[in-house]
């Protein structure tokens, strides 16, 4: 059931991003970007973890859940150790993704070359 | 030697309003709704991906949000080793938005960058212009999750 409630919330998040890209026409950096913010804006609110609780990683794959992600690792550290964790919560949750994007991305380039 | 001028003005304008409107018959529409179903099979079908190592973490007695990380992970190193093999390009050209917004998408600029400039070098290719694409996305996360927090901690006391 997990599957299927990620498969097509994932799926409508893609789908109305694709809708805007066609009506806007928006590069999918600027699409991006306003997603990670709804994202973020959201996880502030409050709204997207019981999102993330319904969709599981229909919610949280797409990259509104990387906004949401750093928005709560800050509130959840700013709570925890107060005005510093402001800084060092926004990497609590995504330090490990961002850092593997970095290790896997530099050694893929180490082995591969762009085709022509 | 015939030469088909148009006679007055109203006749040129007839002409012009009928090729008009011949163009746009025949002109390409562009297919918005096949374009969001690509979207929607290749966008869902990644985070199905997703959800299958997000319950095999969870059935390693993770938290959900313990879960998350690794979840991520696993799906940032899939997309960098589908960008090397050169088979996230071919999925972004099938699902545009399905293969960008997924977290995948984002490790893909990452390491296709990485792998478009490192013939400028390690230091100021490489090194300098891998987040060319993936760093808005780190910039405007960090000042929105740092500026909702600040506000809700800190001025709403929540």
């Amino acid at each position: 059931m997990s599957y299927l409630i990620a498969f097509f919330v994932g799926g409508a998040i893609c789908a109305l991003g694709q809708l805007v890209l066609e009506l806007t026409g928006w590069t999918p950096a600027q699409l991006l970007v306003i997603l990670t913010i709804i994202g973020g804006v959201l996880g502030g609110l409050g709204l997207y973890q019981p999102f993330l609780e319904f969709a599981g990683a229909g919610a949280l794959i797409p990259v509104s859940g990387f906004g949401s992600s750093v928005a709560l690792g800050a509130i959840s550290e700013a709570k925890r150790i107060g005005f510093m964790g402001l800084f060092t919560g926004t990497f609590e949750i995504v330090g490990l993704g961002l850092t593997a994007a970095v290790i896997f991305g530099f050694l893929m380039a180490l082995v591969f070359n762009p085709k022509e | 030697m015939t030469h088909i001028a148009p006679r007055d003005e109203a006749d040129r304008q007839r002409r012009a309003a009928s090729y008009q409107k011949l163009v746009q018959r025949y002109k390409p529409r562009p297919p918005i709704g096949r374009n969001m179903l690509m979207a929607f099979v290749v966008g869902g079908g990644l985070c199905l991906l997703g959800q299958i190592f997000f319950n095999i973490f969870l059935g390693m007695a993770l938290t959900p949000r313990e879960a998350a990380a690794p979840t991520l992970a696993v799906m940032i190193f899939l997309g960098a080793l589908a960008t090397g093999f050169g088979i996230y390009d071919e999925l972004a050209e099938i699902g545009g938005a399905g293969a960008a917004i997924p977290i995948s998408g984002f490790s893909n600029t990452v390491t296709a960058a990485a792998m478009e400039f490192k013939r400028e070098g390690f230091i100021l290719g490489m090194g300098a212009k891998m987040f060319v694409i993936a760093g808005p996305v780190l910039v405007y996360g960090i000042i929105t999750g740092f500026t909702v927090a600040l506000i809700r901690v800190f001025l709403l006391g929540m």
